[in-house]
């Protein structure tokens, strides 16, 4: 149990990167190549945004609970559990 | 153009994925199944695969209480619910959820968190005896299957809808990947999950409320809208059209909101239901577990946001009217079921539908892994450990902890078909809550706040309760005008004869439970200590600022239920 281990919040920091990465970028190529059946309200363009918020905080929490040398699940800053 | 796209989309009942979408969608799947592989280092003890090691905190119990309850079950089934009775489904979340959990997160946790069990059942046991212990831990367990049939239909019907995915392929490939990962890290895995899943559900379905919002041009435009699509009925107020049984699209009195949803169903749920309760009890202290419960308390009151409004949308924008499930398969037909995935796939371009699909899909495992982890507790614990084999090693129990998680969701695959006979996937799920949930709810509550209550009655008072219930269900099945005598109205509707329902089940739990107690003999004094209120000492919070205390934050959620009702009034 006391083993080392990374916290569940840099998880979701990291998916939430990788996926404000895709959408945005995908928000970004639809700019300049509209769909042939845009989406209701595609004028919007809230790929973009929604996006650029996700890549945002998805790099606050990559970067808040980083995987550090010498913690483990008890002592972390957010440890396996998080923090409360 | 773009409503032109909507109706081309409505008239071939799916939408094809991009390249992009799909690659969302695989990441999701590698995510979930890479952390079940990376936690089943930590899951070695009985006590760290089926309660997390109790070590989590009150952020993390708090997202994973509430991510179990947001299955894809809830957001499909209550978008889909909304679009039939309008806003009145909102009551599920407010007075139906929030006076119960705090209830929960500052009268019951103390008792479940002193006494250390690792169920609900294993709290009867020590507080009634075997007899309590066993019939809920066997209705709990039938429930548990039964609960992820509706899981399992839900994720079928986004496929089905979205992708035009086979439905079979989609509930074993959805299933299956649940399986592997409870399996390999238990109940820390299902957690860990959970928190994931929580954050991409409300991201992936959030941009429903906001792009909708602007389309009908605010809440006001979209009451507008909702006016002119069904003219002479009110879908968009909570009580005001409560007064009488035939003035709202449900057909129910404000007495079955308050006591059978309010009080039956919504403390039955939010108290007893170990698939919830067992989250919290993994904090890591008290205190913890109860602001855990509270977090999971505001959240809860804000998911309407992601599935009511929704539903409200879909009955202002969608050019078509929606039908029941009864009426499913025939051409150009779309059922109240589609609601959410139909306003996904008109919003939703290449990447947000692929996140919103996403979301889905992480609502059902959510709530399917709430649903293995419970039961596979249960089993373990209460069925296999007392009856079937009483003496063996810890080792031995976690390795049937694994192998149940396996077989529990082969047997619940089985129970998914049963939900096409419901006009709505959430009747369904209250039918079985008002069977098993709310009888067991009187039970555990009498006998943490009544000393005088008898091992006896704690048996009987849950067994009146569920026959009771099962009774008034076989009831109007066999002579629907029965409906009259039961919901007190013949035009009440199915969600309102389950509210009614549960409160004579409730009644009839509390009225044997009472009475067999005044004629049984009841335990001493000294074997109630830690289970009951009056005879337990509830550890002190110690000296901390009042801003970190558990009461402070209940009476903030207290008052934002409070406001919200009036303005939705």
């Amino acid at each position: 149990m006391h083993e080392h281990s990374i916290s569940v919040w840099f998880f979701i920091g990291l998916i939430l990167v990788v996926y404000g990465l895709l959408i945005l970028g995908t928000g970004i190529y639809e700019l300049f190549v509209p769909l042939a059946n845009p989406v209701v309200m595609a004028h919007l363009h809230i790929g973009i945004w929604w996006g650029a918020g996700m890549l945002f905080f998805g790099l606050v929490y990559l970067v808040r609970f980083r995987p550090k040398r010498q913690q483990n699940r008890f002592t972390a800053v957010g440890g396996i559990h998080g923090k409360a | 153009m773009a409503w032109a796209n909507c109706l081309l989309l409505l008239a071939t009942a799916r939408m094809s994925l991009s390249p992009v979408d799909l690659v969302i969608i695989v990441l999701y799947f590698c995510l979930v199944l890479g952390l079940g592989w990376y936690l089943r280092r930590f899951t070695n003890t009985g006590d760290e695969f089926f309660m997390a090691g109790r070590e989590m905190t009150a952020w993390i119990a708090g997202l994973s209480f509430i991510s179990a309850n947001l299955g894809s079950l809830e957001m499909m089934g209550y978008a889909a619910a909304t679009y039939q009775y309008g806003i009145l489904v909102g009551h599920a979340y407010w007075i139906g959820a929030i006076p119960a959990i705090l209830f929960l997160a500052l009268v019951m946790m103390p008792f479940y968190y002193i006494c250390k069990t690792h169920s609900v059942p294993g709290y009867l046991k020590l507080r009634y005896g075997e007899g309590a212990r066993s019939l809920s831990a066997v209705s709990f367990a039938l429930m548990t299957i039964l609960m992820s049939g509706i899981n399992m239909y839900s994720m079928a019907i986004i496929m089905k809808v979205i992708l035009g995915w086979d439905i079979h392929f989609s509930i074993w490939v959805s299933s299956l990947t649940v399986a592997l990962y409870v399996m390999a890290g238990g109940l820390l895995s299902a957690i860990f999950n959970e928190v994931l899943q929580f954050f991409l559900i409300w991201i992936g379905c959030l941009v429903i409320p906001v792009v909708g919002l602007i389309e009908t041009g605010g809440w006001a435009g979209m009451i507008h809208r909702i006016q002119t699509n069904f003219p002479g009925e009110d879908f968009t107020h909570m009580w005001r059209t409560t007064a009488t049984f035939a003035g709202n699209p449900m057909g129910v009195h404000w007495t079955g909101i308050v006591f059978g949803w309010g009080l039956a169903i919504s403390f039955g749920y939010w108290t007893t239901d170990f698939l919830v309760v067992q989250r919290v009890m993994a904090a890591k202290d008290l205190r913890s577990a109860e602001l855990g419960t509270v977090i999971g308390a505001f959240f809860k009151m804000l998911v309407p946001l992601i599935v009511i409004l929704p539903g409200l949308l879909a009955l202002a924008v969608l050019p078509i009217h929606l039908v029941p499930e009864s009426l499913a398969g025939q051409p150009n037909v779309h059922t109240y079921n589609e609601a959410l995935p139909l306003m996904l796939a008109r919003y939703c371009g290449p990447g947000l539908l692929g996140l919103g699909v996403t979301a889905l899909v992480a609502g059902f495992m959510s709530g399917m892994a709430g649903n293995v982890t419970a039961f596979t507790t249960v089993w373990t614990y209460d069925i296999y450990k007392p009856f079937i084999r009483k003496q063996a090693s810890d080792a031995h129990y976690v390795s049937m902890g694994r192998w149940c998680s396996l077989v529990g969701v082969f047997i619940s695959i089985g129970t998914a078909y049963l939900v096409m006979n419901f006009s709505s996937i959430i009747v369904y799920a209250q039918v079985i809550f008002v069977f098993f949930i709310v009888p067991m709810f009187g039970t555990v509550i009498l006998g943490m706040l009544w000393k005088r209550t008898t091992p006896a009655a704690g048996f009987w008072g849950l067994l009146a309760g569920i026959l009771t219930s099962f009774g008034l269900w076989a009831w109007v099945k066999l002579d629907p005008t029965a409906l009259k005598y039961i919901a007190f109205s013949p035009d009440a509707k199915d969600m309102a004869e389950n509210v009614y329902r549960a409160m004579w089940s409730l009644i009839a739990n509390f009225g044997v439970t009472i009475l067999v107690s005044l004629v049984t003999k009841p335990k001493p004094d000294h074997e109630l200590k830690g289970l009951v209120y009056g005879l337990t000492e509830v550890p002190s919070e110690g000296k901390i600022p009042f801003f970190r205390r558990p009461l402070t934050w209940a009476a903030v959620v207290g008052a934002g239920f409070v406001a919200l009702n009036v303005i939705f009034w």
